[in-house]
């Protein structure tokens, strides 16, 4: 048997006995039992399994455990000492989920958004959250969130 | 084993909305009162318990009753725990719609105790009682009056006890922030001390008057979603996150297409895979493994023979379902006055055609199960709608006696009325069996688009008339197989005839948020504008003129208000349409501007104003994400939604293929809620969205001059 392979993940180092080729998906929710990032589709369309490597927002359906070479940052990473992440605070002041499947996708992807551009137009953050599905519709409550997320990060930087 | 046979390879025959209207059937509950304590631990209990639901609903049900036998039928109840603690249960699920949050609003007001000390237990087979399912926008008109009606029930035991204890008249003692006081001696004791040392249990009273809406404290306000926390954690376990010790994972064999019957199975290629265990059952061939990847690798080794039929294609679905009317089936029709009278009187006659797609509730989260046995018992933890149900199929297809399987539905990521039936339930506990461990089975999404049920496809054809004055004279309305939910109409007409048609449906095919409603008030609310216009009146006059209901009326009237109706173009490509009616007593008027691309013939909407009254609101922002959610997804089906099939076989089973509303198609949104204190709560899951798909159509016949009656309204888009 090949000796594990090494994955940060949450400022953690887990060994990881996957086959490299297993999707990143599967390895975070099945060995490590990190469910917080969802299965939606298995083909990168729908955002809910959205996760940062290297600070970049990427579907870990779409890549292979052999793949990852930096560091993965998933929902249950985002809070810190008890502090919600203000992407997640502001999800949560504003209801910005119903069903809330998608929600840690929206959150992940929000976060990464405003890493690239701290202070998003509506137009900037509906274009760069295209790819994520939420079927109940909350969208507006997100755009929403994220900008009232965005002025909190402006005052208080993480 | 061909019982079990059947129960896997039979679909289940959904009657999509005939079951919509009856409420629970009542429910044999098996504990006694002591067992009930022993289980809930000491303090005070009260159940609603009725002859039938419906008296239930009408009365308020039985006496009260102080015996050691509790009464058999029971449809909520509520505990009060030593600790002050307040626990109500309900057979209802939380999908997303946010009940869980609302139900305990009523329980919290009606009790008179603070929101946070109420915990909500849904959705168990075991420890909640029977309920029918979650669908038909039933929960807030049925279930928070039951659990109010319980509430209230407690606080009068509770202020009785204390009454007796200080020996005074309860009626002069007051019940606030779960604390009793008694004014005129300042006396002062909580709940807890009272239910303390205590195993009382009471039914409700004959008559236990609830508090009206205009003195509600908790309900009717905006309070945030209960464990809003855990779900912005990702720390939420939905079915699908479930990992018991031992777990493995499970994946069926399905078959290439709709009809196909399995000629030969050869197992033995995936046999070899040493951690798999494979099932074959008649035509169930399923695989369990500790992997995901190896369970799809011991399917995907599984040599089967299939024997195809030949199936009809999307293309020509409509044809067919005139086609195939199922004559067997009685129709529903209702019928007034004469049509030949009522179009003999008319100045305009009109005749059109309107047709629906089969369309994909596509939750986020697919059908999802996690079957364990243990003991001869069977537990299945999955996402559905109808947990009593699947408890039933379950015990069905094992042979099990229902005591001893228990459902358990965890919060659920989404249904739309597209989890009603048990297949997954069924699948993981097929293989749980043969692997006596417990088996997940999570369907893929191309599963979830294929081996799903459908929202129901169909042709709708109308007949009317209207006279000189804009008054309608003539309604002939026929629906073949999308349904009968929402058929009638709201307007006055003296001649009408209303039928709907059963069809034999060429794909599977059930419940979905709206039902036929959304089909029906598409066909009605498009034509009743092409009446306007042959009248030569404005579309939201000539309804307003053929409309007696003051409460459609209301509606109307605030939506357009509201959108600045009538407006004027101000650029090429602009329309605005209107639409709405009454569903499931809930009234909807929508309002909304499109603009169209001429280029791509690309129609895009611009704007949406809903009005909404479902009586007295319950919790006013959780109302508004109900309807802002029901907008957006109606959009889907309004515009670009619908399935594809060709030889059995989805051929758009994707997302990349099945294009669902994304940010990018986000209208502006405004919603006007009328909030009549003065009148029963509706549900609002549904209603809301029945009047976007006729309001973008006609609003797209202002832009182009085109009618266009056919949903989706522009596929292409």
């Amino acid at each position: 048997m090949a000796p594990p392979l090494e994955l940060v993940v949450n400022d953690q180092k887990y060994p990881v006995h996957s086959d490299p080729d297993t999707r990143l998906l599967t390895v975070l929710r099945d060995e490590l039992g990190l469910t917080g990032t969802k299965y939606g589709c298995g083909e990168g369309q729908c955002g809910a399994c959205t996760v940062l490597i290297g600070g970049s927002p990427r579907r870990s359906c779409q890549v292979l455990l052999g793949e990852v070479v930096q560091p993965v940052t998933t929902i249950e990473g985002l809070e810190k000492d008890g502090h919600l992440h203000p992407v997640q605070q502001a999800f949560l002041d504003l209801d910005a989920f119903q069903c809330a499947y998608c929600t840690s996708g929206m959150i992940i992807s929000s976060v990464a958004l405003l890493t690239q551009k701290p202070d998003p137009s509506s137009t900037d953050i509906v274009q760069f959250m295209q790819g994520n599905i939420c079927r109940c519709g909350t969208y507006p409550r997100i755009v929403d969130a994220i900008q009232r997320a965005a002025k909190s990060m402006e005052k208080q930087p993480r | 084993m061909s019982t079990l046979l059947n129960k896997f390879t039979r679909e289940p025959e959904l009657e999509p909305e005939r079951y919509e209207f009856r409420e629970a059937p009542i429910h044999h509950f098996a504990l006694d009162r002591r067992d009930f304590f022993k289980f809930f631990g000491a303090g005070i209990m009260v159940f609603a318990a009725a002859k039938d639901a419906l008296a239930l609903q009408e009365s308020g049900g039985g006496r009260q009753n102080h015996s050691e036998e509790l009464p058999k039928e029971i449809t909520a109840w509520l505990h009060i725990g030593e600790d002050g603690s307040v626990t109500a249960f309900t057979g209802k699920v939380e999908i997303g719609q946010n009940i869980r949050t609302s139900l305990a609003q009523s329980v919290a007001d009606e009790l008179r105790v603070p929101f946070e000390t109420v915990r909500m237990v849904m959705g168990d087979t075991q420890l909640t009682p029977f309920d029918m399912g979650t669908f038909g926008s039933r929960t807030t008109p049925t279930m928070a009056p039951q659990l109010r009606r319980v509430a209230s029930a407690a606080r009068d035991l509770l202020l009785q006890t204390a009454a007796k204890e200080w020996n005074t008249a309860p009626e002069k003692l007051l019940a606030v922030n779960a604390k009793i006081t008694d004014p005129a001696s300042g006396r002062a004791t909580t709940y807890a001390d009272v239910a303390r040392g205590k195993t009382l249990a009471q039914r409700i009273p004959d008559e236990d008057p609830m508090t009206p809406a205009s003195e509600w404290t908790i309900a009717g306000k905006s309070l945030p979603k209960v464990d809003g926390r855990a779900f912005v954690t990702g720390r939420h376990q939905y079915t699908s996150d479930l990992r018991p010790a031992g777990l493995m994972y499970g994946k069926v064999l399905r078959a290439p297409s709709f009809g196909a019957t399995m000629t030969s199975c050869d197992i033995s290629a995936a046999q070899k895979f040493p951690a798999a265990v494979i099932v074959h059952d008649g035509d169930f061939v399923g695989a369990a493994a500790s992997s995901e990847n190896e369970a799809d690798e011991a399917i995907a080794a599984i040599r089967a023979e299939w024997k195809e039929t030949s199936q009809p294609s999307s293309s020509e679905l409509f044809s067919y379902l005139k086609q195939n009317v199922a004559s067997d089936e009685p129709s529903d029709l209702t019928q007034s006055g004469s049509i030949p009278d009522g179009l003999a009187a008319a100045t305009h006659r009109l005749e059109a055609t309107y047709t629906v797609a089969y369309i994909a509730h596509a939750p986020l989260e697919p059908r999802a199960a996690v079957a364990e046995w243990k003991d001869g018992k069977l537990t299945v933890r999955t996402g559905t709608q109808r947990p009593f149900a699947t408890r039933d199929a379950l015990a069905e297809a094992f042979h099990l006696a229902k005591e001893n399987v228990r459902v358990i539905v965890p919060d659920t990521g989404s249904a739309y009325g597209g989890k009603h039936t048990p297949d997954a339930a069924l699948e993981a506990a097929r293989l749980a069996r043969a692997t006596g461990k417990p088996v997940k089975i999570v369907w893929t999404r191309e599963e979830e688009f294929t081996w799903s049920y459908f929202r129901p496809a169909g042709v709708i054809e109308i007949k009317s008339g209207v006279a000189a004055d804009g008054k309608l004279t003539a309604w002939e309305f026929h629906n073949y197989n999308s349904g009968a939910a929402g058929i009638g109409t709201p307007y006055t007409v003296p001649n009408q005839h209303i039928e709907f048609h059963p069809v034999r449906s060429p794909l599977r095919q059930g419940s979905y948020r709206g039902l036929a409603a959304t089909a029906n008030h598409f066909a009605r609310e498009s034509h009743m504008d092409d009446l306007a216009h042959a009248a030569a009146m404005d579309p939201l006059d000539f309804r307003l003129k053929n409309i007696s209901d003051p409460r459609l009326r209301d509606v109307f009237q605030a939506a357009a208000e509201s959108f600045g109706w009538p407006a004027k173009k101000t650029k090429p490509g602009q329309g605005f349409g209107i639409g709405g009616g009454i569903e499931k007593s809930g009234y909807v008027a929508t309002c909304t501007e499109i603009s169209t691309d001429d280029a791509r013939g690309a129609i895009r909407v611009v704007r949406v104003v809903t009005a909404f009254d479902c009586g007295a609101i319950v919790n006013p922002d959780g109302l508004r994400n109900q309807i802002m959610g029901a907008n957006i997804m109606g959009l889907g089906g309004a515009l670009f939604e619908a399935m594809a099939f060709n030889g059995g076989r989805i051929t758009n089973a994707r997302f990349a293929r099945y294009r669902v509303p994304r940010f990018r198609d986000v209208p502006d949104m405004e919603i006007v809620l009328m909030d009549r204190k003065d009148i029963p709560s509706a549900g609002a899951g549904e209603t809301p969205l029945v009047g976007l798909a006729p309001a973008i159509g006609n609003a797209i016949f202002d832009a182009t001059g085109v009618r266009r009656t056919t949903l989706p309204l522009a596929p292409r888009a």
